[in-house]
């Protein structure tokens, strides 16, 4: 016990020897492992031969590191985190009167949301801007409303669906292929998208209705790649891999953003410039974000949004209630997919362009990860992440001094992926149930005491 | 009270009429036919493995029986025959809601919100089926309110108006049970069927369940279907008992008539090779 409470008097030469000789081991340890891995390379020479290349140098390194940081594993972090835990264990609990930010975290950063566009303007003039308003704003705006249509499937009903993406394509595909060849405009398109792509729900949502747990996300999985190899195959509608390209703008009820005398900066006496667009475009997802959200609350308190969480729960329980889990299910399918589908044919008019490509299952991987990297059912856990996952993702093209570092052939977005991982990794060690873990109550009778992860259920269908 | 007792003994509000239900080549039920009384509290019991719980799946639409039928009679004349029905008909439609033998809560909601989804077929009707409430009508808010007081009051009864906001999940045992079947009363049922409710409970918790279960049939005037383990509870509560062994009925009457019943005491406690005889031949009797 003196060892935990009273780490710094007569434990501290025992810490030391104990630091040394685990670091050690793991030296040991580590030079076995890695003796053949790193340590000796088979190359070839001049004459194609075997030849094995010792790299001691490269080696003596990982040892270095493995023993340096079990050292300082032992000898530092161990005893500063048993001090850190018994200090906050034996402070009282405090009572946290959650502050002003805390308190109006939404209000905040929907205004600041609304605020950035005219202060990136100003900040960076209109041909700077294009970068933060369309990579980072419009971007990360389109995720965050994705990761949030999937959380009606994924974090409040439970349904685990591993092919969301598909209907990010019907409502990009929606889009293109109905303005094109109809002439419509986006503001009829956008709720139609949107009824597709949830008909379209629907009509994945029979068949895995038994479904549960790892079938279930198989069946998905498998109805995002039918979608997408329809996409590819179907070339007569969709011109295959070539995709579609030339979608129609949106225009601002009829005011089209281009250099045309009925054009945006021309009625306005503006000078051209193609930052109005993006603008437009940034306030135009922010919408349809707060419409995605407003909906989601509403829904939450609404019997049906009861009955998706309560079918996350414990679907049994649910039928001994009375409540047809089937429509429940479908609802959660369709109205999920429907915001997919809203974003797929913002999508579509923002890039012009569509092409099966843009609706691989990485896609999906990306969506989901989002929504568990946030905490599955909290809208703003999951904003969090959005930012966190793609705002990460573009930050890493802007890192051109890591060029100068890792030489002229380093591409940093390439790593993507391993930080992707690295970042989910560490994740589920330091914060399992995601950024925000907690569940706020729907509904309460004396005061709202947020509900903790340990409780809630992730689903099982 | 008098309305409820003019009908009481009347009439059956269940009845389940020759039921089988095979799994296989296991006949979990073997031609069971009983009645549940209106007004009154039935316990079903039996050995372990009799086909208890599977005759409550059966009347819940968990299990599609084999054979038989099982009708129910509400107290406006309508009836329905359950074996016909979805599970989730049957409470919304018919008015059985029941309980779980190992309890099934939804942890990470409140207590209230626990309440509140068992209300979730008036609620939707009231929200004009999500669209309504979804463009923040009033008739929703009103019905949400209702439905509020209608948790509250279950919430009072089962005691456990102190803990409302808390997750059901951090509920003791006892207070778990509690809630089960005040969230199976707020679906508004004319028949509760609890499996096992007294299952892990304290004398003292025990006693408090029977408190509960007595005001259920006085002031809601719902009917009880119970299995139960527990012959404290079973002979303290019941009005009319059930006993099931293999799948089929040795027994029904009174608690105190089946208690003396040759049949349910050789059930239970089983009979020595030299009385196997006797019991035979009093079972033949009894049977013709």
């Amino acid at each position: 016990m003196a060892t935990v409470t009273n780490p710094s008097t007569a434990s501290t030469g025992s810490l030391t020897a104990k630091a040394l000789r685990e670091a050690t081991f793991t030296a040991v340890m580590t030079f076995l492992m890695f003796v053949l891995f790193v340590g000796l390379k088979t190359d070839q020479n001049m004459r194609n031969e075997l030849i094995l290349v010792p790299r001691w140098g490269l080696l003596a390194i990982f040892v270095i590191i493995a023993f340096v940081g079990r050292f300082a594993m032992v000898a530092w972090l161990q005893p500063w985190r048993t001090a850190r835990k018994a200090a906050k264990d034996a402070a009282p609990a405090q009572t946290t009167d959650a502050g002003f930010v805390k308190r109006n975290f939404s209000k905040l950063a929907i205004l600041a949301l609304v605020l950035y566009p005219p202060i990136i303007l100003s900040l960076f003039g209109a041909q700077g801007s294009l970068k933060y308003i369309d990579n980072f704003g419009i971007q990360i705006l389109i995720y965050v409303m994705l990761a949030w249509g999937l959380n009606i499937v994924v974090g409040l009903a439970g349904l685990l669906d591993l092919g969301y993406v598909a209907f990010y394509a019907v409502g990009a595909y929606s889009y293109a292929l109905l303005s094109i060849n109809f002439g419509f405009s986006f503001w009829i398109l956008l709720p139609l998208a949107g009824i597709l792509s949830a008909f379209w729900g629907i009509i994945l949502g029979f068949p895995v209705l038994r479904l549960k747990g790892d079938y279930l996300a198989i069946v998905t999985l498998a109805f995002g790649e039918i979608i997408r190899l329809v996409l590819i195959n179907w070339q007569d509608v969709t011109q295959g891999t070539f995709g579609i390209s030339g979608i129609p703008k949106i225009t601002l009820f009829g005011i089209p953003f281009d250099a045309s005398p009925h054009g945006f900066a021309k009625i306005f006496n503006l000078p051209m410039s193609s930052a109005y667009y993006k603008v437009f475009l940034f306030y135009l997802i922010l919408l349809l974000c707060l419409l995605t959200a407003f909906v989601t609350i509403r829904l939450r308190r609404l019997p049906i949004g009861r009955a998706w969480e309560a079918l996350r729960e414990d679907e049994i329980a649910c039928r001994s209630l009375g409540i047809n889990t089937v429509t429940t299910k479908l609802t959660a399918f369709a109205i999920g997919a429907m915001f997919g589908g809203f974003a797929g044919s913002f999508f579509a008019a923002r890039q012009g362009f569509v092409s099966p490509e843009s609706f691989v299952f990485l896609e999906s991987a990306v969506i989901l990860s989002i929504v568990v990297l946030g905490g599955m059912g909290s809208l703003t856990g999951i904003a969090i992440a959005a930012i966190a996952m793609v705002g990460g993702t573009e930050l890493l093209r802007e890192m051109d001094f890591l060029k100068h570092i890792f030489g002229p052939d380093f591409t940093p977005e390439l790593y993507r992926m391993l930080i992707f991982g690295l970042a989910m990794i560490t994740m589920m060690l330091v914060r399992p149930r995601g950024f925000v873990g907690s569940r706020e109550p729907t509904a309460f009778l004396f005061e709202r005491k947020n509900v903790s992860g340990s409780f809630t259920k992730e689903g099982h269908g | 009270m008098s309305a409820m007792a003019s009908t009481m003994n009347n009439d059956a509000i269940l009845k389940v009429e020759h039921l089988s239900m095979r799994f296989g080549g296991l006949m979990a039920i073997n031609d069971l036919s009983f009645e549940v009384r209106r007004g009154e509290i039935t316990a079903l019991i039996g050995p372990n493995g009799a086909g208890k719980t599977t005759v409550f799946n059966c009347i819940t639409g968990f299990y599609k029986p084999t054979m038989g039928m099982i009708s129910m009679q509400q107290k406006d004349g309508k009836s329905f025959f359950l074996e016909r029905m979805a599970d989730f008909e049957v409470t919304r439609d018919a008015k059985v809601a029941r309980t779980f033998q190992n309890i099934r809560l939804f942890s990470g909601l409140t207590l209230l919100e626990n309440l509140l989804v068992a209300q979730h077929n008036a609620l939707m009707k009231a929200s004009g089926y999500t669209v309504l409430g979804l463009l923040g009508f009033k008739s929703y808010k009103d019905a949400s309110k209702e439905a509020t007081e209608k948790a509250r009051y279950w919430l009072e009864k089962a005691s456990l108006i102190d803990r409302a906001d808390d997750p059901a999940g951090d509920l003791p045992y006892g207070a778990q049970r509690r809630l089960e079947i005040a969230r199976a009363m707020c679906t508004g049922p004319e028949l509760l069927c609890l499996d096992e409710p007294a299952a892990g409970l304290n004398p003292r918790e025990s006693q408090e369940l029977n408190k509960l279960l007595r005001s259920i049939r006085a002031d809601n005037g719902t009917s009880l279907l119970l299995i139960e383990h527990d012959m404290s509870v079973v002979m303290e509560i019941s009005d009319h008992v059930v006993v099931l062994e293999y799948g089929q009925k040795i027994s029904d009457g009174d608690p105190a008539h089946v208690k003396n019943d040759p049949r349910v005491i050789a059930a239970y406690l089983g009979v020595d090779d030299d009385e196997v005889e006797t019991v035979r031949h009093e079972v033949e009797e009894g049977a013709n």
